[in-house]
């Protein structure tokens, strides 16, 4: 027996033949962008990895590049910008949070394996 | 402020009033999307450990670029040439996923038959390429390297800054942690040092768990697991992404009305995608 009172969200995602144009249009669009931020991503490697005055520009240009790439494909491939404020947020905020704390922990415990390191001398080095 | 009770009530409709999902979505994607947080965890935690890693051995870590020189049917050395193209066909594969899910929303079948088995071909060429990259990572290089009792890996360089195998063609040797560029020759270590220092060591090939020709041992194991963890989610994705290809087919997902397991699968699909984008990140371009 069909039931009535329960809502098919499946049935949300549906679009007609015209708007599917833009869809595509659209994805295609997000598909050049990857494409071109990939190969700028690997000419700058291959230009500038053995420069090493360009050490640390290259790494926040690499870890930038990545993030807008990551962001394109959530928000479009994955159509998380398409879903319910309330679904973005659970989905995002918990992930960030974590992230943001583990980078800092491990930046924070690298620096003290350093300090170990200079005080006792430790053969951690090879 | 007694007029306010007067003003006529507006029904407004309530997300978190019951009778409605606030999240307008069905249970199933939300629970992927759930699982891909999981998965992405996962994958944080061992990217992370790895830049610990990295940072910690700074010194003695191999760069990408040293390792990952080959190219098919190119006798050369051809730097980030080849994990370019690996990436622009998981880029590729993502897209046909995604046009996939779009024929979908349509109800589209023959599209959706299209760009399934366009994604399929591509998930497999990923994976041959992947052990492809192993092979010649495992195999290793002509020169090779000298390790010593306390693992430490030194290569012999010659007068043009090429690797080579005997200290009879080389102009010295030079530590794994220095690299080939500009400067490189002060390090150098030369003529009877660099004679009792070969004696000492041993000469190793490729890399396996225990040891590596590239540098520090470490650089192996996350190499091998990381990628090889990546390797597997994108084998899993080809083997699921063949069962819903069958199923629409099959004209299973027409019956149902909508395409949404397509949706789903294809949420996988592009999560191993956004991984791959870490993972040349920080193994390949930094």
């Amino acid at each position: 027996m069909e039931r009535d009172d329960i809502f098919e969200y499946s049935l949300h995602t549906h679009h007609t033949e015209e708007e599917g144009v833009g869809k595509r249009k659209k994805l295609w669009g997000v598909f050049w962008l990857l494409l071109v931020v990939t190969i700028v991503e690997v000419g700058l490697g291959l230009k500038f990895s053995r420069v090493p005055e360009m050490k640390s520009i290259l790494f926040y240009t690499f870890i930038g590049l990545t993030i807008v790439k990551a962001a394109y494909i959530v928000l479009t491939f994955m159509h998380l910008g398409e879903e319910s404020k309330f679904f973005k947020y659970i989905v995002l905020v918990p992930y960030i949070m974590f992230i943001l704390y583990l980078v800092f922990i491990s930046i924070a415990e690298a620096n003290y394996n350093f300090y170990m390191d200079e005080l006792f001398g430790w053969a951690t080095r090879k | 402020m007694a007029h306010a009770h007067t003003t006529t009530h507006v029904e407004k409709p309530k997300s978190w009033a019951g009778g409605t999902s606030p999240f307008g979505i069905s249970y199933g994607k939300m629970m992927m999307w759930f699982f891909l947080i999981s998965d992405a965890f996962t994958f944080s935690g061992l990217l992370t450990a790895y830049g610990f890693m990295r940072h910690k051995f700074t010194d003695v870590w191999p760069v990408a670029g040293d390792v990952f020189t080959h190219f098919p049917f190119y006798d050369g050395h051809i730097e980030l040439a080849y994990v370019g193209l690996m990436t622009f066909i998981l880029i590729m594969s993502s897209v046909t996923m995604v046009l996939a899910v779009e024929a979908g929303h349509r109800m589209n079948k023959n599209g959706v038959i299209l760009w399934m088995a366009l994604t399929i071909v591509g998930g497999f060429m990923f994976v041959g390429s992947q052990a492809w990259e192993w092979y010649h990572f495992i195999h290793g290089t002509e020169h090779g390297a000298y390790i010593t009792k306390d693992n430490s890996v030194f290569h012999i360089v010659d007068a043009h800054g090429h690797m080579v195998k005997e200290l009879k063609d080389g102009i010295g040797i030079k530590p794994a942690n220095v690299h080939l560029v500009k400067g490189y020759e002060e390090h150098l270590i030369k003529g009877a040092d660099a004679e009792k220092l070969i004696g000492e060591s041993r000469w190793i090939q490729g890399a396996n768990l225990q040891e590596n020709e590239y540098g520090h041992s470490l650089f192996g194991d996350f190499f091998f697991f990381i990628t090889g963890f990546h390797g597997f989610h994108v084998f899993s994705g080809v083997v699921i992404n063949i069962i819903i290809f069958v199923n629409v087919l099959q004209g299973l997902y027409d019956k149902r009305g909508h395409y949404e397991m397509v949706e789903k699968v294809g949420l996988y699909w592009h999560f191993v995608d956004l991984v791959w984008v870490f993972v040349f990140t920080f193994f390949y371009l930094l």
